[in-house]
């Protein structure tokens, strides 16, 4: 390969002013730690209020709960990002379109509720199939015991659901993280967005690639490790795995 | 906002469904049909490689499920030339065009994830089977080619093809290379005249329609094709 390899450009200083490549990175990496987290919190409240409305013996909450799962499953993130990003500001009154456009960090935000609530219907989805499968007897118990329908799910279904659905879940929070660089189609200047970036500057694109590379696979490593050590402690005993 | 310009749409169709969509469409169907060849090959691999062929293809495919897409189709987009430099012998970097570039990047990263469902599927049927074949005098390749995947593929097809649908929104992603996919055609329109909501909305209404209707028909077709056991 005719290609110059350079490891020593991460040293070397950024045109983006003070700090190195090194810096540049280490920045970018920390954008994507911020997004990743607030995404997730997102659409785990989204993620659950939409799944638990899914289950419900409801008709109309049934409706709202699966309209919001295929509106937001079925649409790109890259579309979804750009609807939240350009075309919201437009459809609102003007005063707060005007409010939006003035944000300083729109794209922070905007990367933030826009890959939380894209996400949340795949949590919705995941926390379905765990109410789902949960035994019937269940919530029969919990009515018989005299528990309300909120109560039955909060004391009986809900805690045993999220302990089930945990490794469906791991997946979801790498998936969440990897999402994040989307965002980067609306200027956040995440990982990605840095090494891109990078590339550009100081034409290193081998190096700044594999450092993000690497960057993305401590962080899903560790992500991984993370909700193992949380399904150890939560396990229900008795179930498979448990 | 000025009302909803309709005309812009009207105007558009043409460039945004012979051009774009018809990118998209060519893109999804040759990545997922590769996708699913190589995707086959790698969990044949996993399950029966032995320990450095299968070592390599389990290390492929987890490193392409950590990464995230948009950051594979930079490295291909900057590594293909050098590759195809090494391949052909040439002395510069070889210059792909923006399709062979996005359909190999698609092709080989939806491959980890198809090997996935095929390994599941594998997985899925019972080990007698394999007995069964050997005892009739199959070879292994017999056993696999005429036994085994035959009957995963039927199983897994909804999930392949549910696999499809998430690959075809994921082609939005060329956008990221300034490509005339479905999604850069309605963005360059939309900057072109200025009318980013309405471009936007109806890309967004046309990912739906073709998404949904998409995922019904799989919801349908798993109904009539599932194997009773």
């Amino acid at each position: 390969m005719s290609y110059n390899w350079n490891w020593r450009i991460f040293w070397s200083p950024s045109p983006e002013g003070a700090g190195t490549y090194w810096d540049m990175l280490l920045q970018g990496l920390l954008t994507t730690l911020e997004v990743s987290a607030l995404a997730w919190i997102v659409a785990l409240v989204l993620g659950c209020l939409m799944g638990v409305l899914r289950t419900v013996p409801n008709r109309a909450a049934q409706a709202v709960g699966a309209g919001w799962v295929e509106l937001f499953r079925n649409i790109p993130l890259l579309v979804q990002l750009f609807l939240w990003y350009f075309v919201l500001p437009e459809v609102v009154p003007a005063a707060a379109g005007d409010w939006m456009k003035g944000l300083r960090d729109a794209p922070f935000i905007i990367a933030s509720v826009g890959i939380g609530f894209f996400m949340s219907a795949r949590v919705a989805e995941q926390l379905r199939a765990g109410l789902g499968a949960l035994p019937r007897g269940q919530r029969l118990a919990g009515t018989a015991l005299g528990l309300t329908t909120p109560q039955t799910y909060r004391y009986v279904l809900l805690p045993m659901a999220f302990r089930i659905i945990l490794p469906p879940l791991t997946s979801e929070l790498i998936n969440t993280i990897k999402n994040t660089s989307v965002a980067l189609t609306i200027g956040l200047a995440e990982l990605t967005a840095r090494a891109r970036a990078m590339q550009e500057f100081s034409f290193q694109v081998f190096e700044a690639f594999t450092a993000a590379t690497v960057a993305y696979l401590v962080v899903n490593l560790a992500a991984t490790l993370l909700m193992r050590w949380l399904e150890r402690r939560v396990r229900v005993p008795g179930y498979v795995g448990g | 906002m000025g009302g909803f310009d309709w005309d812009v749409i009207r105007r558009s169709l043409s460039y945004l469904f012979l051009d774009g969509m018809r990118f998209t469409l060519t893109l999804t169907f040759l990545a997922a049909a590769g996708g699913v060849v190589l995707g086959t090959g790698l969990a044949l691999l996993r399950l029966a490689g032995g320990r450095v062929l299968g070592g390599v293809a389990t290390g492929y495919v987890n490193l392409m499920r950590s990464l995230p897409l948009v950051l594979v189709i930079f490295w291909f987009y900057f590594l293909v030339p050098y590759l195809g430099q090494w391949a052909t012998g040439a002395s510069r970097p070889v210059q792909v065009g923006a399709f062979t570039s996005s359909l190999l990047t698609f092709t080989l990263f939806e491959a980890a994830y198809f090997s996935e469902i095929i390994r599941a599927g594998i997985g899925s049927i019972p080990r007698g089977q394999m007995a069964a074949g050997y005892a009739l005098g199959l070879t292994y390749r017999q056993v696999m080619g005429s036994v085994i995947l035959p009957q995963v593929f039927r199983t897994m097809l909804p999930v392949l093809l549910t696999q499809t649908i998430i690959l075809f929104q994921d082609t939005s992603l060329v956008y990221v290379l300034s490509i005339t996919d479905f999604m850069g055609a309605a963005s360059k329109v939309a900057q072109r005249d200025g009318r980013l909501v309405e471009m936007y909305v109806f890309a967004a209404a046309v990912y739906f329609a073709v998404c949904f209707g998409a995922s019904q028909a799989v919801k349908r077709l798993q109904g009539r094709i599932a194997i009773i056991r």
